[in-house]
């Protein structure tokens, strides 16, 4: 417990007499109902919550689509359509999975934002910030492997080039990814084993979501503020403020959510991925989904192999090495006029990255939604590469350094006592 | 005034709770229907056979709706014993009239009533039908069980004559459903 | 001052970035499809009966020759959503196609179509579909509208959008045809669709007239259906639970600001 000196007080027989066997109603009450948080958490902070749902809805659907589901090369793009077509609700079912890892990701990405512009991974939350991150990987892994299940088009190739990222590994290369494919090329063997592994990773997810909580659980939430819980009078029990509020946003999630799976379930898809997996024609578009889509460019804009795949994971170590990469004294970009600034460069460098990741593979100028513009595609994905690498190695330490944050309020209660006070007058 | 407001507050909590519980409850029907069969499994709900090659006192296992479905062609001698069987002596009583459309052709579905193992051919038990060879059920030439664990007779699946050599199994006997079935 | 400095830097690379020009080359792309008004867009779409039933019957006679469609299963045919045939119709198509089974001596028969039959093949594997087409391969057209970008449309342009003659200067590889619509504008297919009445519409059920354009809507629009059979319930389902979505949200909101009322926060 982080703040306050409340504890679980167990109220029945039954109750005490289970609280000294298994204190499980008190992990529950202490870890959920009466967790003091902070009390001016906003909107960005519930994607924690929406995180979690969406966690369950993936498990659950993924448990129930593999009951139908074939992983064998000649079956398994057939039995995708056999559980759209025949199965009860497997239409649902489906498009709820697939459009329900396009969402996981958005709001994964979301929430990951609010922790660098509210400096989430500053001390002492820096454990907490990394298994996040390797809650990403993880989640990156497991779409990866799920996309490669229909065993169209896209997932054939999309397979292929990802693993022949490993192929990039001098000398023992070639051996990694045989061994990866358990063959000469992506294969049956392949999809088995990638369709057990895209059962097991789920569940390793939501080991270490429950080490990540565990995580926050000790400093507790940062805030919008950046600041510390001071006292009782700046957090309120996460039952019943948290718990309604988190839900609001998840029912306002679930509506978006469901507008694409009921009205436009293919449109975050790619129809390639209908035609079935043929291994002698590459399509002549080949792009990821669209949550690697900046990876993607930043892979591509470098003309070496080895050096490209090492920039693209080193595009999501450098996230690790930010806890100490961030030299600022205060956490919120609230206070930081500079590095606020910066934020948002970041955000559009990402996104044009991302639009640059969903291109054709050649170096004409890039057409940005109708505009030609001046620029080769390859020349702006390599300085877009660069500031992204510069934002984290070289501007986050110096703004840190050189910036002056404006005042920072000394307590919660005090910044909402003011906040509304300039309201009123 | 105090009191009204705490009553619409704790309706509207309830009111969203409700909601939330509803939808929650709404949502989990898909999760469970699917494991019902799906459409393509119900439609094989028909299958035909050609009697032809059925003689007398023979019995053919035949796969009906992933079922074992027996096809005896009875002797005079077995549609006897099933038509004189005292129903008095009957464990689930039932003339065998009533299991059949034409006597010397007898269809049942080849699943014991007890535990669902299918009775042996073979060994015809004591009262000349089957003898289940899980747990000693005895059915007599009409399917009937007459000794042993089992409650029930052997089921008579759906099925009707498509001539006199073919048999339609899974589809009841109605006017014009042959005609229709021939379309 | 230093990092106001910073910034400009970084704002103006940009800038400067977007100043070095590199050149594009075009290729024979194929053009983008028309835009059709279909009857089954928008959530509250949904299909034609009539036109579903036309459209089986152009897939029937102008396409089924060499695509089949694999997927589909006679009893489709009658499900809600679709054509919706009577299941009386419904058999008698079944019955009118021949499927391979094996007889009671094991040899390879042909017997009349059953509802749980799929769709033959139009070729018995992909190696006899090439042999036929000039080592093209006809594509399965179960999921055709799904497997193409604005499939509908696409599929809708491609087949009514060739030319009798290539443009001046464009040299036909043999076998292939022109069609401005289709990757590098030439094609393995001939047109599918050559004159007025090539499928006969029955004259009494309301039917249009059986124009070029019409039976290329109608099998585009069978085509749709084929793809996405349970589309119908998905957006009728969709309604429902949007509109219990919304309904929650208002509730939850209310809950939740009335909870927080007495907080200040």
């Amino acid at each position: 417990m982080a703040h306050g000196n409340y504890s679980y007080k167990p109220t029945n027989a039954f109750t005490k007499w289970l609280d000294s066997r298994l204190p499980i109603i008190r992990l529950i009450d202490e870890s959920v109902l009466a967790f003091p948080t902070p009390k001016n958490l906003n909107m960005w902070f519930t994607f924690g919550g929406i995180l979690t749902f969406m966690l369950a809805v993936q498990i659950v659907s993924g448990i129930v689509l593999a009951m139908h589901y074939v992983p064998h090369e000649t079956q398994a793009f057939d039995s995708v359509e056999r559980i759209m077509r025949d199965v009860n609700y497997g239409w649902l079912l489906r498009y709820m999975h697939s459009n329900g890892a396009s969402f996981f990701f958005i709001a994964v990405y979301l929430h990951i934002f609010r922790g660098l512009y509210y400096g989430s991974y500053k001390a002492p939350r820096e454990v907490l910030w990394l298994l996040g991150i390797v809650i990403y990987l993880l989640m990156m892994a497991t779409g990866f492997l799920g996309y490669t299940l229909p065993w169209g088009q896209m997932s054939f190739w999309g397979a292929t080039v990802i693993t022949n990222f490993f192929s990039a590994i001098p000398v023992i290369g070639e051996s990694i990814t045989q061994w990866l494919w358990g063959s000469f090329a992506v294969d049956n063997s392949t999809l088995q084993r990638f369709f057990s592994l895209h059962y097991l990773l789920p569940f390793v997810i939501a080991g270490v979501v429950v080490l990540h909580i565990w995580a926050l659980h000790v400093p507790g939430n940062n805030n919008p503020l950046g600041i510390d819980v001071k006292g009782p009078a700046d957090t309120v029990p996460f039952h019943p403020y948290y718990t309604t509020k988190d839900a609001f946003w998840i029912a306002l999630f679930l509506i978006v959510f469901c507008y694409f799976i009921f009205f436009n379930p293919n449109f975050l898809g790619h129809a390639d991925n209908y035609v079935p997996a043929n291994r002698l024609v590459t399509p002549a578009h080949i792009v990821p989904e669209w949550y690697y889509l900046p990876l993607y460019a930043i892979l591509r804009s470098v003309p070496d192999k080895l050096f490209g795949v090492i920039l693209m994971f080193g595009a999501i170590f450098v996230w690790a090495l930010l806890p100490w990469l961030d030299t600022s004294r205060v956490r919120s970009n609230r206070f930081r006029p500079f590095m606020k600034q910066f934020f948002w460069i970041l955000m559009v460098v990402i996104f044009l990255l991302g639009y640059l990741g969903a291109q054709t593979a050649d170096d004409s100028n890039l057409v940005f939604f109708g505009v030609e513009l001046p620029i080769g595609k390859i020349l702006l994905s390599r300085i877009l590469t660069i500031y992204y690498f510069l934002h984290f190695l070289l501007i986050t330490p110096l703004v840190g350094l050189m910036e002056t944050p404006h005042a920072v309020p000394e307590s919660i209660s005090k910044a909402v006592l003011a906040k509304k006070g300039g309201a009123q007058s | 005034m105090d009191n009204a407001n705490v009553t619409r507050r704790d309706f509207i909590y309830v009111a969203s709770a409700a909601a939330a519980g509803v939808g929650l409850a709404a949502s989990l029907w898909p999760f469970i229907d699917q494991m019902n069969p799906a459409a393509d499994t119900l439609a094989l709900k028909e299958v035909e056979f050609d009697l032809t090659p059925v003689i007398p006192g023979q019995i053919v296992t035949i796969e009906w709706q992933k079922k074992p479905v027996f096809i005896r062609r009875r002797t005079p001698e077995e549609v006897k014993a099933a038509e004189d069987a005292p129903l008095g002596d009957l464990i689930d009583p039932q003339a065998d009239k009533d299991r059949v459309q034409k006597p010397e052709w007898l269809i049942l579905v080849a699943t014991c009533t007890h535990l669902g193992c299918v009775p042996s051919k073979e060994m015809k038990g004591e009262f000349g039908g089957w003898l289940c060879p899980c747990h000693g059920s005895h059915y007599d030439t009409s399917g009937r069980i007459r000794k042993g664990p089992a409650p029930k007779n052997l089921e008579v699946p759906p099925y009707q004559f498509l001539s006199d050599t073919k048999v339609l199994i899974g589809a009841a006997p109605k006017a014009g459903a042959a005609a229709e079935h021939h379309g | 001052m230093k990092l106001k400095a910073l910034l400009a830097i970084v704002l103006s690379l940009g800038l400067a970035g977007g100043a070095l020009a590199a050149g594009g080359e075009g290729s024979l792309e194929a053009k983008h499809p028309k835009k059709v008004d279909w009857s089954w867009e928008g959530p509250f779409g949904h299909f034609d009966r009539q036109q579903l039933q036309r459209g089986y019957l152009v897939y029937k006679e102008v396409c089924a020759a060499c695509h089949s469609m694999s997927l589909l299963s006679f009893r489709n045919l009658s499900q809600p959503g679709g054509p919706e045939f009577t299941e009386a119709q419904m058999k008698a198509i079944a019955a009118s196609y021949k499927i391979k089974a094996l007889d009671e001596k094991g040899e390879e028969v042909e017997r009349p179509g059953i509802p749980a039959d799929r769709f033959p093949l139009a070729y018995a594997n992909e190696r006899a579909a090439r042999a036929a087409n000039n080592n093209a391969y006809p594509v399965d057209l179960s999921v055709i509208t799904k497997a193409r970008h604005d499939g509908s449309n696409y599929v809708y342009t491609l087949i009514t959008g060739y030319s009798e003659q290539p443009p001046a200067g464009v040299t036909l590889l043999p076998g292939l045809y022109y069609n401005e619509y289709f990757p590098n504008h030439q094609i393995a297919m001939p047109a599918p669709l050559t004159a007025d009445d090539q499928v006969t519409y029955a004259p009494d059920a309301g039917n249009p007239k059986a124009t070029k354009d019409q039976m290329a809507k109608d099998v585009v629009a069978f085509l749709s259906w084929a793809a996405e059979p349970k589309m119908e319930e998905r957006k009728q389902l969709g309604v429902k639970v949007l509109i219990f979505l919304v309904l929650l949200s208002v509730l939850l909101y209310v809950a939740y600001r009335r909870l927080w009322r007495d907080v200040d926060h």
